[in-house]
């Protein structure tokens, strides 16, 4: 009857660890405001609550907008209007939390939370912007990149 | 000629545009307690942020300066950016009676509170992952474990919480909660997590 069980559970499990690998999705949108898009391979969509995030995607907001993502690592990014964030990459493994997260912030600006990847390795999370790029030693940080302003 | 004249200034005012630059970076007091660091890095100068508020300026690509900012710049500076931050993510443990998927007494209770953390969330994810103690082989508290975590997760869809946002899974006896020798009972180690996020 053991054995029976097991024999059931076992492929089931298997299946599921499967399933989650095969996954492209980087994170979901959680918080949505004013204009927002996703750009993903050459189509916008918009960027609106449940929609998953995934690499190359690049985020933009109108002068009203706003986004917040939760990664799959649990890093929290969000961004104000008139921004523009890509994902460059993101490999998460959920069983031993390694992995890479980088992001551009092209303009505008950017709240983040690192997650389990930046606890993992110091080195796993780089966000870029036009002028600098950001070694992320497990923190809150936020960013504002742009021209001046005369 | 009159035409480059007038180019001549314009070209000049573009290219200053692009080298003069409006960059702020600040490091947050972490809301565990603990304030982490952030190296700012243009062009090979650094800057390192590692106490509470510590930011760093690029005025021009290549020369970062430092500088601090306080609760109420940041909030003018970044109000919407830190306004769309998601939810932080939030874990709950249930306990279980030995060898079962029933509840401990007090962990019944807690699956109502973990439901109302769910529906004020939106898009919400929840990973339910079960463990047992190091009773009985290792293949069948696999299974047990798994069972625990179905057992949680049912409980959510009885209460209206849609299955394509539940994951689960089992580790058996691989995580305790508390280390113990095999074979050892040990109630704080029948456990589920649920995380939401």
């Amino acid at each position: 009857m053991r054995s029976r069980l097991i024999a059931l559970t076992l492929p089931m499990v298997l299946a599921f660890g499967v399933a989650a690998a095969a996954a492209q999705d980087a994170g979901q949108i959680k918080t949505s405001k004013g204009s927002a898009q996703i750009e993903r391979s050459g189509q916008k969509l918009p960027a609106s609550v449940g929609q998953v995030v995934q690499q190359g995607d690049v985020v933009t907001t109108g002068a009203d907008g706003s986004v917040g993502i939760t990664f799959r690592d649990s890093s929290l990014v969000s961004i104000g209007p008139d921004s523009v964030l890509a994902i460059d990459r993101f490999v998460f493994d959920s069983t031993t939390h390694q992995g890479n997260f980088d992001a551009s912030l092209k303009q505008g600006t950017l709240a983040v939370v690192s997650g389990k990847l930046a606890k993992q390795s110091p080195d796993a999370m780089k966000v870029k912007t036009p002028a600098a790029i950001l070694g992320v030693r497990g923190t809150e940080f936020l960013v504002r990149t742009g021209p001046a302003k005369d | 000629m009159r035409h480059l004249v007038w180019l001549a200034p314009l070209a000049l005012t573009l290219l200053v545009g692009c080298a003069s630059r409006n960059d702020l970076y600040v490091l947050l007091p972490g809301k565990d307690g603990k304030t982490g660091a952030l190296v700012v890095d243009s062009e090979g100068k650094k800057q390192t942020l590692d106490t509470p508020y510590a930011a760093a300026r690029v005025k021009n690509v290549g020369s970062v300066s430092g500088t601090t900012s306080s609760e109420a710049e940041v909030k003018q500076d970044f109000g919407p950016a830190l306004e769309a931050q998601p939810r932080r993510p939030v874990s709950f443990f249930l306990y279980f009676l030995a060898d079962t998927d029933e509840f401990a007494p007090e962990s019944k209770a807690l699956v109502n509170q973990i439901f109302a953390e769910i529906a004020r969330r939106p898009a919400p994810e929840i990973a339910i992952i079960g463990h047992t103690d190091r009773v009985g082989a290792v293949q069948y508290n696999d299974a047990l474990s798994l069972r625990r975590a179905e057992r949680c997760r049912d409980e959510l869809i009885k209460l209206g919480i849609p299955k394509v946002r539940i994951s689960v899974a089992g580790r058996g006896e691989r995580e305790p909660e508390v280390p113990t020798a095999d074979e050892v009972a040990e109630p704080r180690n029948r456990r589920v997590e649920i995380s939401v996020r």
